[in-house]
């Protein structure tokens, strides 16, 4: 793209301003949906959790695509901002029936979402900029597992009894805000306006702006240079520590926000259920849909959630056409379809999706064309 | 107080011996491909998987378990070739990543093929039988775990010391490319590496699960990454290393595990404080510290990198 003129300029602010109406047509067209179709309908579950996800997978291409650090600590953050996220928007009046064991907990106080959605962001970048001080000297592998098992010990350290007062020990939080809580209700309870897909279409959105904003900085820029060579990177004046520890903490908080997001989802918290294996597969998303590209990683966020919440679901259940009864189709087949594709995905199409492109891209004319004009 | 701690004492000697079992897997692995083999606990866990369903299969206990050997290797041997050696010239991210979703596709497969339950591992006899050593009444499988461990380490050191493929293995972890200018057929050599990391992980699956007799897709993955951890506490790339490192960890895990009521009988705490919760946490943030305090490990040879 070197030679790029004023005409290839002027395509690419049409590649530009396609991509604003295309994101503005998605919001529309959610809102829409949401009004016309049954709110039970399985499509709002998909754009519901697809969000959430798009939003951590997001967060880790940024450190995975763009700043080359790999790291596998996901989960782990995810977890802190769920956490946080619940401790502090529990109703006080339903405090008592939520820590039964603990004679109430210790927090007597709610905060309002929006708040309480910064703070377990915030909270995540703390404990990410904590933990960053020692493991990211680390290189490759080394961080990878060491990101690996600093998740595991917040598991650990969130379901120890003696912290039930905060965190309710090994239970589950519930009862706190959640998504369809965004629907505005009339004096009967009647919904009026639909807004539980559109508002974490809009908190997703809003965080997937700042990651693309700060990637077009000049710290983007940077944490470019230090993925390509750490070495060239550093003599060219880039403080590796510094960049690398703030990559981690930004990364960090937006999981946070990720996390927070995945409580609404789900309307209750448990540490248990923030495994490595979830790590490994937002890891796989991002695979999935190109590292190093933003909107690769929505995408595939999109797709992997409606592919195993909904398109894919008729592989779990016994099928039978006319007298004919598919074979092998039972419980986990799903699953198993899932993993050769993801393994064919990692094996010959490592570049995934998009590769390093994202949306305006695509609409950037070819050189040969643009070379004919 | 040396009767409340010996029993956990006991059983940290079994489990050490089983997670080095594993770790030898990871540290040969490690050494001639730099690659962490994300599924190799889950190849652990197939070993598993693969003993219960040929014991059910009414075959006698003499065929079962050399089969069950055979069989992970056999499968050690496959993943090699389908999953990492396609990626032999790609970056090393693009081969960790591959790990990772043979891991996953061999959690899956395993959920399928069980529907998600656990399955009970069968009975061994002789090993399954109690003993009473000192204090502590247990299995006999904690007793012959380390003794087993021992004798097939030592083994798998004069295989690498003093036969072709084991020099063959050095020159390869030393360096990959020049010992292919020299004649060596990598492949086989990876493919020998493999092959015996999922026998000695099979032979450890044999002992683990008599020890805890239920087998799920996941029951692979905490021993692994402990497996893993022992690697690089004893420096990875070195057996002996892992070796020990593993028996550290094992050991320190359980004494955790019985922390509570060792401190409770030692008067120092009054009521139970549930520290076995960190049983596992414990063994991570001895990764963290080790890897930022001694980054080779208590035996690992310090690597340089060129510019």
């Amino acid at each position: 793209m070197a030679a790029k003129g004023k005409d290839g300029r002027e395509k690419n602010r049409r590649g530009a301003v396609i991509t604003w109406v295309i994101i503005a047509l998605i919001y529309v067209g959610v809102f829409v949906a949401e009004q016309l179709l049954p709110p039970t309908s399985m499509l709002f579950t998909v754009l519901k959790k697809g969000a959430t996800y798009a939003l951590v997978a997001v967060s880790m291409n940024l450190l995975n695509g763009f700043t080359g650090i790999f790291s596998l600590g996901q989960a782990g953050f995810m977890l802190i901002g769920a956490y946080v996220f619940a401790i502090f928007t529990i109703p006080v009046e339903v405090r008592g029936s939520v820590y039964q064991y603990f004679d109430g907990g210790l927090v007597q106080f709610t905060l309002p979402v929006p708040v309480a959605m910064v703070l377990s962001g915030l909270a995540a970048a703390f404990f990410a900029f904590l933990i960053g001080l020692p493991v990211l000297r680390l290189k490759s592998d080394y961080l990878a597992i060491a990101t690996l098992g600093f998740a595991e010990i917040i598991r650990a350290i969130f379901q120890w009894n003696q912290l039930g007062p905060v965190t309710n020990g090994s239970n589950m939080l519930r009862l706190f805000p959640k998504f369809n809580d965004f629907n505005i209700t009339d004096a009967q309870g009647n919904v009026i306006v639909y807004l539980s897909t559109l508002v974490p279409f809009l908190i997703t959105g809003l965080c997937i702006g700042l990651i693309v904003l700060l990637l077009h900085s000049g710290y983007g820029r940077a944490l470019r240079a230090i993925r390509d060579d750490e070495i060239a990177a550093e003599a060219m004046g880039i403080n590796l520590a510094h960049h690398k520890q703030l990559a981690f903490c930004i990364s960090s908080f937006f999981a946070g926000v990720g996390g927070a997001m995945l409580a609404m989802y789900q309307t209750t918290v448990q540490a248990k259920s923030f495994t490595t294996a979830m790590t490994y597969e937002i890891l796989l998303i991002v695979v999935i849909g190109g590292i190093g590209s933003v909107t690769g990683s929505v995408l595939s966020s999109f797709l992997f959630v409606a592919c195993s919440e909904w398109w894919l679901r008729f592989l779990d259940e016994q099928q039978v056409i006319g007298d004919f009864q598919v074979p092998l189709l039972r419980n986990g087949f799903r699953l198993v379809v899932f993993s050769i594709i993801i393994m064919v995905v990692v094996l010959f199409f490592r570049r995934g999706i998009m590769g390093t492109r994202e949306l305006p891209d695509l609409f950037r004319p070819r050189r040969k064309e643009a070379a004919l004009k | 107080m040396w009767n409340t701690i010996f029993p956990y004492l006991l059983s940290g000697i079994s489990v050490g011996g089983q997670y080095a079992l594993i770790a030898i897997g990871y540290t040969m692995v490690y050494g001639i491909l730099r690659l962490i083999n994300f599924a190799h606990g889950d190849v652990f866990m197939v070993a598993g998987i693969v003993m219960v369903y040929l014991a059910a299969s009414g075959l006698p206990l003499y065929v079962t378990i050399p089969l069950v050997l055979v069989i992970t290797a056999a499968i050690g041997f496959l993943i090699e070739r389908v999953a990492y050696k396609p990626l032999r010239s790609a970056p090393r991210m693009s081969v960790m990543i591959s790990a990772i979703g043979v891991s996953y596709t061999l959690q899956n497969l395993v959920l399928y093929i069980t529907g998600g339950l656990n399955k009970q591992y069968p009975t061994i006899p002789w090993i399954s039988d109690s003993v009473t050593i000192g204090s502590a009444t247990t299995k006999l499988v904690t007793v012959i775990t380390p003794v087993l461990t021992i004798v097939l380490v030592v083994a798998l050191v004069l295989l690498i010391n003093k036969t072709k493929i084991g020099m063959a293995m050095r020159a390869v972890s030393k360096d990959f490319e020049t010992s292919q200018l020299m004649g060596i057929k990598i492949n086989s050599v990876i493919s020998v590496t493999f092959v015996t990391g999922s026998f000695l992980a099979a032979v450890g699956s044999v002992l683990y699960f008599t020890n805890y007799p239920t087998v799920i897709q996941t029951s692979g993955a905490m021993p692994g990454l402990k497996a893993f951890v022992a690697a690089v506490f004893g420096g990875i790339g070195s057996i002996p290393g892992a070796v020990i490192g593993a028996f550290i960890i094992g050991i320190m895990e359980n004494i955790i595990k019985g922390l509570d009521v060792i401190l409770f009988k030692a008067g120092v705490i009054s009521k139970p404080l549930g520290l076995a919760t960190f049983s596992d946490a414990f063994t991570f943030a001895l990764l963290i510290i080790i890897l930022v305090v001694k980054p080779t490990g208590l035996f690992g040879e310090k690597a340089t990198d060129k510019v």
